[in-house]
């Protein structure tokens, strides 16, 4: 919201400078984003009148004008097609300064010569979105004479600042010039200033204007009429103008300025319709038709449905209510008879129906948030006050009023001590009073309790908690002296699950693996990418509603789609090689759509590509897990995963449970991420790794008997698998087989087609006595034979 | 024989002199004091002496050999040293080169920075606890006390899955779960994935992180959470920044107050990054638990009081590494990822 300061120090006598006031009232509650300066440097520009008009004879579209700015008359050139003899107009002399670092020099145009420059608003600095329709194109011509020659930023009110405020929520009644007085006061502790309001002459009677009123007591609190006639639509004076352009409204004609100028002095919206438009001489507030029409001021044609709530004449809709007035009963030049709304609208309705309607404007968002509908009186005497003020016409004697509940202020209690409590201050009963009755809280004290009277303004004030606010933000946060916590001395923790987690990811960085993190929603299309199964499992993810677009609309049901995003976007950005790992959540709905919330598995990813195979991932994954002292893993070859390679690809078994995947993963897929080199993942349900994490780690004695080694090379058949050698070796070992290393696998040379030859290092050792070759022999001995029997081995040479 | 003598010394140390390497130095030992070398057959003359001669010649010729042997012990001490030079001369390596076989892993630079959050609150004796990212409407909103109509409950806001369950908007509903589930005293941190209606621009991800804190106890007062506020940042940020508290307005707090840290830029002077208020805006959020919401959690407001905070970890991320751009914190360009 924009407060012009100006405006401000009319409600409450202010002697401190802009920027002390932003502060304070920071530091009190609403805070200010910015200060806007008014000062925009504008030099040398004056009031001129246009004295003569002629057309330049070199240039069509030129005109010469000869402009009297009191002590002389220059001559201009200008390409302006507003202008008309007698015209008050800014003139920006030779050596003028304008915003933008424009300056004005002494210029030629076709031979004349011009000694300054005619302005438009937009040249003086003022935004497109505030200039009236009237003043948009061409030259600012003033709505009356002022003396020549003098200062135009004196006219315009160009010095001061205005206040860029955020308002909260909470507080619609600050959305408000009086609204932020009142805060202003409180802060500074002055008093608030309120307009006097008092109509001088009223005329006639609002009964022969307006018969009656009926209101559809749900969704409209309270109605308020007045009537005005004899009116003479026209420009605003500009000192009303400049007040609405500096608070960021376009000023449009006199009636309709003034319901602009309340709204933004009170908060309340008003509406003025063309008395004259009225079918019938009534008001109904009723509930829409379905599918009823009304075409609004902005020219568009609205459909209506039975959630929203129109103003009619009885017959057809004249607005949509507190939203936007239709064109029909618009204020218009003709005009002379207006019907001012001033009323109270359920803020619900409202904002449904502006979301229905896609159409947010001042008033409805002020309504959406929820006004005082005893404001409604004030505001609507007031914008008569002003209407006869500045004569745009004569108020009809008389109000019609449909106010059903009548809100009242209610009353708080307040315990002292519990402010003290909760602030950790200790402020005095009558300081806190004193906080209280600054912002119009009314108090007494009974007892140990101070009542306070909340305004009915305040519709954030409910509970006591609300109130200690109160006098902790005037008394300022700042100003609380702070204290540590006492109490039980509580002993910081982690979550198991992150102990490992973390323990895991220093092991995979450890390893070379740099973290990523990616989103937890991903697009539908990925599971065709990865080439999933029409009836896998996987594509029981879960939508959103309102997704941001396809990409991001589904929770993941695995992170590999993730993995792959980011590996092809490094390999496409040209990075040779690429370590990476995620853990994050997958979401597993327990049936669709959701009734109660999934099961959230935490999950790791490990993705790589470079100068790297299988057994270089799989050395990752063994490490890792070995390092989290996980025991008894199986990997079994997995030829059925269509997103990996059939031959290159294994599941991994924990306790005979699948636990994860890891592979190379199949051409298809990686074409289908456009990548054109091997990508090896592997994918870990890491609530199960967590679950069998062993992290407390046991001292074993160091071996004190030395060990035998022996080599043994044997040829199989090339599809039989080293993990089944390994296997028999450790079987047969009788606890003296303390390692077995695999050093050579070899197919080729000297070596039958279909067979290849395995080389293990075998380590023999025991814990209680030096071992005899005779002993170990056996052991070998036997080794060797199982290896023969079970897998037709034969020993190498 | 005498002369015979001290030829042979002459020449042997001469020989000496003039060596060039080891294998040359054995050799001139066998050439004069091997089995046949010349100080060796001289000495196996000393028969033919006369009885007188034989001691002064015999004690010369010990002295001949003890010389020749410390001149070639002297020698070989050379050569070893010399040996080692030019061994050391030739294993010259350019240090300048940097070998890049063994790499060691980065973490993410979010997820170094909630650590490093975690663990300064674990060390003031909060317990790190987890919540979900797929959360109820009434959790992330009804218990926390957020208007039934307002904003940020609307679908231009927050992500539904159905009308009762959403992506959460914040870690807040942690707090609703810890105090349903434990009893005070309570003094947890919970940081987390949390979700808003957001397209991707450079400081707005529809993905982003918070970190929630909740102190619940008996006399927990504003000048408590202000002091944990203060400590936490001065140990994050450093010890010369200043805290500035903002009343403010939370649905599940009251009072509320924003939290403004001295600008990371100028600290506190004033300067264009912070528009010449000495301050960074907005950097966390907090309150007093509002007595609603402890009700909606079974904690009687009248008993127990207590106090939460919240703040954008990706924020805190971006001031901290100086990044600009918050896309970059989830396009994990491995050339990102590495300076970290």
């Amino acid at each position: 919201m924009f407060l012009p300061v100006k405006w401000l120090k009319e409600y409450v006598n202010l002697d401190v400078d802009t920027k002390v006031l932003a502060d304070e009232l920071t530091l009190s509650g609403s805070h200010v984003e910015s200060i806007i300066s008014l000062d925009r440097g504008i030099k040398k520009v004056v009031v001129g009148r246009i004295e003569k008009i002629e057309k330049h004879e070199d240039a069509d579209k030129l005109l010469i004008v000869m402009v009297n700015i009191g002590e002389e008359t220059i001559q201009i050139v200008t390409g302006a097609t507003n202008l008309r003899v007698g015209d008050y107009v800014p003139v920006a002399l030779i050596g003028a300064k304008l915003p933008k670092d424009i300056y004005i020099e002494k210029t030629k145009f076709r031979g004349v010569e011009s000694y300054g420059m005619l302005c438009s608003l937009k040249e003086l600095g003022y935004e497109d979105n505030v200039i009236p329709k009237l003043h948009r194109d061409g030259i600012f011509v003033m709505e009356k004479e002022y003396p020549l020659g003098t200062p135009i930023d004196k006219i315009l009110g160009l010095h001061g600042e205005i206040i860029e405020l955020e308002i909260t929520p909470n507080r619609p009644d600050c959305l408000s010039i009086i609204g932020m007085a009142r805060e202003t006061a409180a802060t500074f502790d002055r008093e608030l200033k309120l307009p006097e309001i008092m109509i001088k002459d009223e005329v006639e009677d609002i009964k022969d204007y307006l018969e009656s009123i009926e209101v559809d007591g749900e969704l409209c609190n309270r109605y308020y009429a007045r009537a005005i006639k004899d009116i003479e639509i026209k420009e605003s004076p500009l000192w009303l103008q400049i007040y609405l352009m500096e608070a960021g409204v376009r000023p449009i004609n006199n009636i309709v300025d003034i319901t602009n100028f309340v709204m933004l002095e009170f908060g309340q919206p008003l509406h003025a319709f063309d008395l004259d438009k009225l079918k019938n001489k009534q008001i109904l507030v009723r509930r829409a038709k379905d599918e009823e029409k009304i075409r609004t001021i902005d020219d568009q044609e609205r459909i209506l449905t039975n959630e929203n709530l129109v103003i009619t004449d009885g017959e057809n809709p004249i607005a949509i209510a507190g939203v936007m007035g239709g064109m029909d009963s618009e204020v218009t030049e003709e005009t002379t008879t207006v019907l001012l709304e001033s009323a109270n609208f359920n803020s619900k309705s409202i904002r449904l129906t502006s979301k229905q309607l896609n159409l947010r404007t001042e008033a409805s968002s002020r309504f959406e948030k929820g006004m005082d509908p005893n404001l409604c009186k004030i505001a609507a005497e007031r914008a008569c006050q002003l209407i006869e003020q500045i004569g745009a016409g004569k108020v009809v004697k008389g109000h019609m009023d449909v106010y059903e509940n009548v809100r009242k202020g209610k009353t708080i209690q307040l315990r002292p001590e519990k402010v003290n409590n909760l602030l950790g201050t200790d402020l005095t009963v009558e300081e806190m009073i004193d906080y209280l009755e600054r912002l119009d809280l009314k108090t007494s004290l009974n007892g140990n309790i101070i009542d306070v009277k909340v305004p009915t303004y305040r519709l954030d004030l409910n509970l006591e908690a609300d109130l200690i606010e109160e006098i902790g933000r005037l008394h300022g946060f700042h100003n609380i002296p702070i204290q540590p916590l006492v109490g039980v001395l509580t002993r910081g923790e982690k979550p198991y699950s992150r102990i490992v987690s973390d323990k895991a990811s220093s092991i995979l960085q450890g390893l070379g693996l740099n973290e990523v993190i990616t989103y937890s929603f991903i697009s539908p299309k990925v599971y065709d990418k990865i080439k999933v199964e029409l009836d896998s499992k996987l594509r029981d993810y879960i939508k959103l509603i309102n997704p941001l677009g396809e990409d991001y609309s589904v929770m993941r049901t695995t992170l590999i789609p993730n993995m792959l995003d980011i590996l092809s976007r490094n390999y496409n950005y040209g990075v040779k090689e690429c370590f990476l790992y995620e853990i994050g959540n997958i979401f597993i709905p327990k049936e669709l759509p959701l009734n109660e919330l999934p099961k959230e598995e935490k999950t790791l990813s490990i993705g790589m590509y470079g100068n790297v195979d299988f057994y270089d991932l799989k050395e990752v994954v063994v490490t890792l897990l070995g390092r989290l002292g996980i025991k008894d893993l199986e990997y079994i070859k997995e030829d059925k995963n269509p997103t990996f390679h059939p031959n290159r690809t294994g599941n991994l078994l924990l306790k005979r449970e699948k636990i994860g995947v890891l592979g190379e993963i199949h051409m298809d897929v990686l074409e289908n991420y456009d990548i054109e080199t091997r990508v090896y993942i592997a994918q870990l349900n890491f609530d199960t790794i967590v679950k069998e994490a062993i992290l407390d780690k046991k001292y074993r004695p160091l071996p004190k008997y030395p060990a035998i080694l022996r080599d043994i090379a044997v040829v199989v058949d090339s599809n039989v698998l080293v993990g089944d050698l390994e296997k028999i070796i450790l079987e047969n070992g009788e606890g003296l087989v303390e390692k077995v290393e695999l050093f050579d696998v070899y197919e080729g040379k000297q070596i039958d087609e279909g067979k290849k030859s395995i080389a293990f290092s075998i380590v023999y050792r025991s814990f209680e006595r030096t071992l005899k070759d005779e002993e170990v022999n056996i052991v070998h001995q036997r080794i060797i034979e199982d290896l023969e029997n079970r897998l037709d081995a034969k020993l190498r040479g | 024989m005498k002369d015979r003598l001290s030829k042979i010394k002459e020449e042997a140390i001469a020989d000496i002199k003039s060596l060039s390497n080891l294998e040359s130095l054995e050799n001139i030992r066998i050439k004069y004091m091997g089995k046949k070398g010349e100080l060796t057959s001289v000495l196996r003359e000393m028969g033919k002496l006369t009885k007188e001669e034989r001691p002064v010649i015999g004690q010369m010729a010990n002295e001949i050999r003890q010389e020749i042997e410390q001149e070639l012990s002297e020698a070989r001490e050379r050569f070893k040293e010399k040996l080692k030079e030019e061994r050391i001369e030739k294993e010259k390596i350019d240090i300048t080169i940097t070998k890049k076989t063994r790499k060691l892993g980065h973490r993410h630079p979010l997820v170094a920075t909630i650590e490093e959050l975690e663990n300064l609150f674990i060390s003031m004796g909060f317990s790190v606890v987890e919540g979900p990212e797929i959360e109820t409407v009434e959790y992330n909103f009804d218990a926390l006390n957020s208007p039934e109509n307002h904003p940020s409950r609307d679908l231009s806001d927050t992500f539904y899955i159905t009308e009762d369950i959403l992506l959460r908007t914040h870690t807040s509903p942690v707090q609703i779960r810890a105090m349903k589930t434990m009893k005070p005293p309570l003094k947890i941190v919970s940081a987390g994935r949390t979700f808003r209606f957001d397209d991707v621009d450079d400081t707005h991800s529809p993905m982003f992180h918070q970190l929630e804190g909740l102190v619940i106890d008996e006399k927990v007062t504003m000048a408590n959470l202000m002091d944990t506020i203060d400590i936490f940042i001065k140990q994050l940020f450093g010890k010369d920044m200043k805290t500035r508290f903002r009343p403010h307005h939370f649905p599940f707090t009251e009072p509320s107050a924003e939290v403004d840290v001295s600008c990371f830029s100028c600290k506190g002077e004033g300067c264009p990054t912070c528009d010449g208020t000495g301050w960074s805006m907005e950097l966390l959020g907090c309150g007093m638990v509002h007595p609603k919401v402890l009700e909606n959690c079974g904690i009687d407001p009248e008993k127990y009081s207590g106090f939460a905070f919240g703040m954008g970890i990706d924020r805190i991320t971006m001031v901290k590494y100086g990044i600009n751009d918050i896309r970059l914190l989830f396009e994990n360009d491995n050339r990102f990822l590495e300076q970290f």
